[in-house]
């Protein structure tokens, strides 16, 4: 009951957040200088044919009344369709989407995998080299940005070593049987792991890209969480029944000490989703990061 | 001979080289209680945790021999020692609020040593599980090993604790200040249920506490530490009949009474304070020298 009041809480509020940022975006485009008629007309267009497509669009009435159209037409699921792309923006969006998520998820498992291995380790040497070269590695992740690696990443395994594809998202010869765009699930879903193999080759290093970063982050974070749940007492209590140092950080703490790196990761996926523009550009994936050329 | 005997072991901040232990040597027989007291800060936790091999990285062993039975612990490599202090010795710590795990469910904490360490099959660990907590006065055991620890109060938690101590029936148990952190109204009770329990286990006790008082009621013998050095040892009877060092007169002129309040809490004069320091002193010039 409890938790069903929180949802629709959260729910609500998410509702109230949505239509703020919708109305504010919405506004900012209208008033930023830019006129989208004129993108779309030829250079020699008359002002009548300008007149007409603005009238055509809706463009000449007050901004409020302009909200008021696209809002209706939203919570009608009609989205509108793309100036630039002349699609409905809802086919784009959802078109290109699946790619953007499947590349933010597989990012997140190796972020969690690298940064996990990286605490896991520091907090077994702590005090000793191995946990200062962990540190250094840490800082070097933490410090070059996602497309820097990215391109770090092409150079050394896709041009150096070739033995990851470094553009696209599939081999364009292959027969795709898939009816979604979630080509990394579908693949496995249908058991076919050769075309599972060929997608993984593609999208493994603008993951591992965007990966590295979030992989120091958390690393960093679950080490100083672990370090400060070993002095627990009933850590100490653990030790004296005669169990070692693995077992001790494995069991009796990792459970305790992950808290507060999951919260971050959550908060940090959403920031991914929403910041693989660059990589996808970088390693021509498609995407909605991708739209808008 | 005693199941634990501690032979002058001393023990230092690393780096810094401040003497935590000066030469400590005491012993429990089995079946035993020895008291271990003096004031915050004396040393007594770093005993049991040298015992227990728990100590802070930052404090290292200089000297001495914690013999289990006749054999040193401190010349063992880790993994043998480990395994040895974990089938023959166990720990009520201090404060039962944090020594559970409040991730995990009271069961497996129970009997994780017995299955893992021991070697049990899980299904008679439970039920020894069950039959402890019973013995530790759990009404409805059943459901108190399904409970996560924040289900349940600290006296009930320093009971699983003592609980926990008991279950592979160790040699020896270090029990170090294991009523501070309760009620004043449980710490009695909690107190006669650990004498209780180590009568019926015969168990050797290293019963780690400031108050006199407490000692006189669950000791047979006991150690009186300041800063590290052992000033006193005396079996109860003698000692509270007629304390042999000034500290230890003074340490009992300092407890408080129930039949005479008004004479009760006197401080430990200055000239005791530094009477015990030139010793103290004089104890790190022959460990310097010799
Ligand atoms: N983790 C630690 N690192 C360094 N010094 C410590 C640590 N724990 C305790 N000490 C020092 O060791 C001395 C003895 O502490 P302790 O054995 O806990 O005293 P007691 O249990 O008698 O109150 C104190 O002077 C204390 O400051
Ligand atoms: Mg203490």
């Amino acid at each position: 009951m409890q938790l069903f009041r929180a949802v629709l809480l959260r729910l609500a509020t998410t509702a109230v957040t949505l239509s703020g940022v919708a109305l504010i975006v919405f506004v900012v485009i209208r008033v930023v200088p830019g006129n989208p008629i004129a993108m779309m007309l030829p250079p020699g267009a008359t002002d009548a044919d300008i007149a007409r497509l603005t009238a055509q669009y809706g463009l000449d009435k007050a901004i409020p009344e302009q909200f008021f159209i696209w809002a209706s037409g939203v919570l009608h699921g009609d989205f509108g369709v793309s100036i630039t792309a002349r699609q409905p923006v809802l086919d784009l969006v959802l078109g290109r989407l699946p790619a953007t998520l499947e590349l933010s998820i597989m990012a997140l498992v190796i972020a969690c995998v690298l940064g996990g291995a990286a605490a896991l380790t520091g907090t077994r040497g702590r005090g000793t080299g191995a946990e200062a070269a962990i540190d250094i590695a840490n800082g070097v992740a933490l410090s070059i940005p996602d497309f820097l690696w990215g391109l770090v990443l092409v150079l050394l395994f896709g041009v150096l070593m070739p033995v990851f594809h470094i553009s696209g998202r599939v081999t364009p010869s292959l027969d795709l049987p898939f009816v979604t765009n979630f080509y990394l699930f579908e693949s496995v879903a249908r058991l076919r792991f050769d075309l599972w193999a060929d997608i993984v080759s593609h999208m493994f290093l603008p993951a591992l890209a965007l990966a590295i970063p979030l992989a120091a982050i958390i690393g960093q974070l679950l080490k100083q969480s672990l370090k400060e749940t070993m002095h627990l007492d009933y850590v100490t209590l653990a030790r004296t029944k005669g169990y070692g140092e693995n077992h001790v950080i494995l069991r009796e703490a990792l459970r305790n000490a992950v808290l507060p790196t999951l919260t971050l990761v959550g908060v940090q996926f959403t920031f991914l989703i929403g910041g693989t523009v660059i990589i996808e550009r970088l390693f021509s994936y498609e995407g909605p990061g991708e739209h808008g050329d | 001979m005693s199941f634990l005997q501690v032979n002058g072991l001393s023990a230092r901040l690393r780096g810094a080289g401040v003497p935590l232990l000066r030469g400590v040597s005491l012993e429990v027989a089995s079946g035993e209680v020895r008291g271990l007291v003096g004031e915050s800060g004396a040393g007594k936790s770093m005993i049991g945790k040298a015992i227990l091999g728990i100590l802070p990285k930052a404090v290292e062993v200089t000297a001495g021999e914690i013999l289990l039975d006749g054999m040193d612990l401190l010349v063992l490599p880790p993994r043998a020692r480990r395994a040895r202090i974990g089938a023959t010795c166990a720990l009520i710590p201090q404060d039962p609020l944090t020594a559970l795990n409040p991730s995990r469910r009271i069961a497996p904490q129970i009997i994780d040593r017995l299955v893992d360490i021991l070697g049990w099959d899980r299904g008679r660990a439970l039920a020894r599980a069950e039959e402890l907590l019973g013995e530790v006065h759990i009404p409805d055991p059943v459901r108190v090993l399904r409970a996560y620890p924040h289900e349940l109060s600290g006296g009930m938690r320093q009971r699983i604790l003592i609980a926990s101590a008991f279950a592979a029936e160790p040699k020896l148990i270090v029990a170090d200040e294991p009523t501070t952190a309760l009620d004043v109204t449980v710490q009695k009770q909690v107190l006669k249920l650990i004498a209780e329990m180590q009568a019926r286990h015969g168990t050797a006790l290293l019963f780690v506490t400031h108050d006199l008082g407490v000692v006189s009621k669950v000791c047979d013998r006991l150690s009186v530490l300041y800063a590290g050095l052992v000033v006193e040892d005396a079996d109860v009877r003698s000692f509270f009949a007629a304390p042999r060092h000034a500290y230890s007169r003074a340490l009992l002129a300092a407890t408080p009474k129930h039949t005479d309040p008004a004479a009760s809490l006197v401080p430990v004069p200055d000239a005791v304070i530094a009477a015990v320091q030139d010793e103290v002193a004089a104890v790190d010039r022959r460990a310097r020298h010799g």
